[in-house]
């Protein structure tokens, strides 16, 4: 069975979607990181918020009777974006803007306190037991059919890849086209020089964390959808293999990050499927490793020379 | 008016729209923090998820963002009369109906805890006004702070001579006084098993510059070396003592061989990385390891053969027959707190030795500039590796004594939040500084430790903590570097440069 083309494609399948999740939260990382240079240690539990928020709307929608699912997705997906960025705006205004400009590492030792703090608030909110939730989607489209093994689609993955790659192309879009994206990218160049020629850095830093967690938070809700059960420990490993993934493909670079996301959800889904699950995350670390150390600016990522 | 703006000669009178306007703001975003997640509750039903709503909670939490916020615009528009006058009586009377259990009349919190921390925050809202009314200015501004702390930070560490043997000294008979029981001597154990494991990362991060996410890595390789060789191979601790942190080491360079190129935050994300890689291999590899059931029964620590116990095996001595002592539980208890101070020490004069040394320099100076070390003709390389080597083996001695305390390890004990625990003590107490990782980890280890009760909060003040003393002190609460060489033995005034 293992060798079949069938089994191939559903683990394709399985990978793409993970890598949707992956690549949604790395992207966040990889802004933050290319404007500041920082790594927001914070940005998995920013995920980890978006799935619980979306729960929490999801319920809600359930008890105020609103049933069709369109409109439920939809209005989760707004709220969650909402809520979540909020969230991603006071992390940045709290704990990160007040240490502009010193060492880096105190930034760092920063978001791991905010990263303990958040998972912890979490905890003592919502309890720390799983919380489960009725699929939302079901059905799905036959791919393949060969003894009696089928390969299929199903609606949720359909959902899952469309969203994520509409989402994808309209920050790109974003990032390219429009005003608040020049203004990044001239930050990510020279905040000094950006702040110089009239663009409120401030202003920037603050929506591009916003940004990021938007899209955290719409990686959370795709999570919370694929596997039906979330906690607040989720944004942890999450968060870590997004970086990861942020890193692979480049950091700093956003088809970068997507790349990253995707690499790392393939090698996840047949590391499981054809090797063992147990150490999927030490295929993903040591894949990280290898990148690293023969192309440390990752895939994409430009090569970074140091200055004397 | 007159008497509002006493403290501040040039205060503007007060914009009392834009200041309705920000407090507004500031609760709006409250609003929006709380409404999802403190609003509503997700509560486990049978066949599913509930939900419950807390709008008074979100409502609370709203309104004291706004009072807070209102204090805050005051203080900075120099109208610290107001903010006394109303946030002391308010803080008093909130203090004392905590203390007495009368708060449930005031707050409509569901927890004492939020009531403590809205009383603190008053308290410290209505502090900060009595000090700018008694000296005229009210935010000292960050340079001020700096050089404030920065002279603390120089003065600790000269007084280090001093305060150094005066903690040792009370370290040393700490299990001897009165008020020492159990649970004290316990606390003491964790504390000093943590200053050892800063003092270890503290060559890596502090002298190195390495940053190291993983060092809990070592830590369980130094652990599970001497509980498998010592339940396999029945070899004793002491024993079983250099073979771990010689693995740890090992581990270490292994590690360090493919990643030490690489740079800061790179390296950091790869170390944790491999923090991770460890620990999953030792919950995966169930025939050596044990799994998540980790490895019981591994042998007590023996005083020079004898042993802790009330009856001797066949034809031994156990310590207090041979000592001719009443037998007690706590001897064991004490003899690991000395255990463990011991090798505390060790690390500390290891460390304030080996900083002299020509490999020391080289760390400090690799720090400082690579680039520049590496025209100078030393090899980043082996540096980085034998501070990452040093390191771990550290961490390899303070593994093996949680193994034979514990008696007992799995996994669990081994997860990232340990590495960050051991790298705040080691940044917090401020970079490079070894009497800074005291004091740090008696703070964050310590007083945790002591507030038990609070279990649930415990964890949600340790990041907070955190992040405060971040924002508060970027460089860390004692960081002072003291230049490790001077001209003329620093007798003549170095020349001020630009």
């Amino acid at each position: 069975m293992q060798g079949s083309f069938e089994y191939f494609l559903d683990q394709l399948i399985n990978g793409t979607t993970l890598g949707a999740v992956y690549g949604l939260i790395a992207i966040g990382y990889t802004l933050v990181y290319g404007i500041i240079g920082m790594i927001n240690f914070a940005h998995g539990e920013i995920f980890m918020i978006g799935a619980f928020i979306s729960i929490i709307c999801f319920l809600i929608l359930g008890a105020a009777g609103i049933t069709w699912i369109p409109l439920a997705l939809l209005i989760v997906l707004i709220m969650t974006m909402l809520f979540t960025a909020i969230y991603g705006w006071t992390l940045e205004r709290v704990a990160y803007r007040p240490l502009r400009g010193t060492p880096r590492l105190a930034a760092l030792i920063t978001a791991i306190g905010m990263s303990i703090f958040l998972q912890n608030y979490v905890q003592l909110l919502q309890s720390a037991r799983n919380k489960p939730m009725q699929p939302v989607f079901s059905g799905g489209i036959e791919l393949m059919q060969s003894n009696d093994y089928i390969v299929s689609l199903s609606y949720l993955q359909m959902f899952i890849m469309s969203l994520t790659l509409v989402l994808m192309i309209v920050f790109s879009l974003v990032i390219a086209r429009t005003s608040l994206g020049r203004a990044q990218r001239a930050c990510e160049q020279d905040r000094g020089m950006a702040s110089l020629l009239g663009i409120n850095v401030d202003r920037t830093i603050s929506l591009t964390f916003v940004m990021g967690a938007m899209l955290a938070s719409v990686a959370g809700l795709i999570f919370l959808l694929n596997y039906g059960v979330i906690d607040f420990f989720i944004g942890f490993l999450a968060g870590v293999k997004a970086f990861t993934a942020a890193v692979l493909g480049g950091i700093g670079s956003l088809p970068g990050a997507m790349l990253g996301g995707l690499l790392i959800g393939l090698i996840e889904a047949f590391w499981s499927g054809y090797f063992t699950v147990e150490y999927k995350d030490v295929a993903a670390f040591g894949i990280l490793v290898l990148v690293l150390i023969f192309r440390p600016t990752g895939l994409l990522g430009k090569p970074d020379i140091e200055k004397v | 008016m007159a008497v509002l703006s006493a403290a501040g000669a040039d205060a503007k009178p007060l914009d009392i729209g834009a200041m309705v306007k920000e407090a507004g703001l500031a609760g709006l975003i409250a609003f929006g923090l709380a409404f999802g997640l403190v609003g509503f509750e997700t509560l486990d039903v049978p066949g599913g998820l509930a939900i419950n709503t807390r709008f008074d909670d979100v409502a609370a939490v709203v309104v004291l963002t706004i009072l807070g916020r209102i204090a805050m615009i005051l203080l900075r528009e120099h109208r610290p009369l107001l903010v006394a006058v109303i946030g002391l009586p308010f803080s008093v009377v909130l203090i004392v109906s905590l203390v007495f259990g009368w708060w449930t009349y005031f707050l409509p919190f569901s927890s004492a805890m939020v009531g403590w921390i809205v009383a603190l925050m008053a308290a410290v809202f209505s502090l900060r006004a009595i000090n700018a009314l008694s000296h005229g200015d009210t935010v000292a501004s960050r340079e001020q702070r700096e050089k404030t702390m920065d002279r603390i930070g120089a003065r600790v560490q000269t007084a280090a001579k001093y305060v150094g043997p005066l903690l040792l000294a009370f370290a040393i008979i700490l299990p001897f006084l009165p008020f020492a029981d159990r649970r004290i001597l316990d606390i003491g154990i964790l504390v000093v098993t943590y200053i050892m494991l800063g003092w270890g990362l503290n060559i890596v991060v502090g002298l190195a510059g390495l940053l190291d996410l993983g060092y809990v890595a070592f830590y369980a390789v130094g652990s599970y070396s001497y509980a498998l060789l010592a339940l396999h191979l029945d070899m004793g601790f002491w024993v079983c003592l250099p073979f771990a942190g010689f693995m740890a080491a090992l581990t270490g360079v292994i590690l360090g061989f493919p990643v030490l190129r690489l740079r800061g935050d790179y390296l950091a994300i790869v170390t944790l990385g491999f923090g991770e890689i460890i620990r999953v291999i030792l919950l995966n590899w169930y025939e050596f390891t044990g799994g998540p059931d980790g490895l019981s029964g591994i042998p007590r620590p023996t005083f020079f053969g004898l042993e802790f116990k009330r009856f001797a095996p066949e034809g031994m001595d156990t310590f207090h027959t041979f000592f001719g002592l009443e037998y007690s539980p706590i001897q064991r208890i004490i003899f690991l707190y000395y255990l463990i101070l011991v090798m505390a020490l060790i690390t500390n004069l290891f460390t304030m030795r080996i900083r002299r040394l020509p490999v020391g320099r080289a760390w400090e100076a690799l720090r400082e500039d690579e680039i520049a070390c590496r025209s100078l003709g030393i090899n980043p390389r082996n540096t980085k590796l034998t501070a990452f080597g040093i390191g771990a083996m550290f961490a390899g001695f303070a593994g093996s004594f949680f193994a034979t305390r514990q008696g007992f390890i799995s996994p669990e004990s081994f997860t990232f939040i340990e590495s960050a625990i051991i790298l705040a003590v080691v940044v917090l107490g401020g970079m490079g500084s070894q009497i800074g990782v005291v004091f740090a980890a008696i703070l964050l280890i310590g007083l945790p430790e002591i507030f038990r009760d609070l279990q649930q909060y415990r964890m949600l003040a340790f990041g907070s903590a955190m992040v405060l003393i971040m924002i508060w002190r970027p460089s860390g609460l004692l960081a002072h570097r003291e230049p490790t060489l001077l001209l003329n033995d620093g007798k003549s005034k170095p020349q001020e440069t630009s």
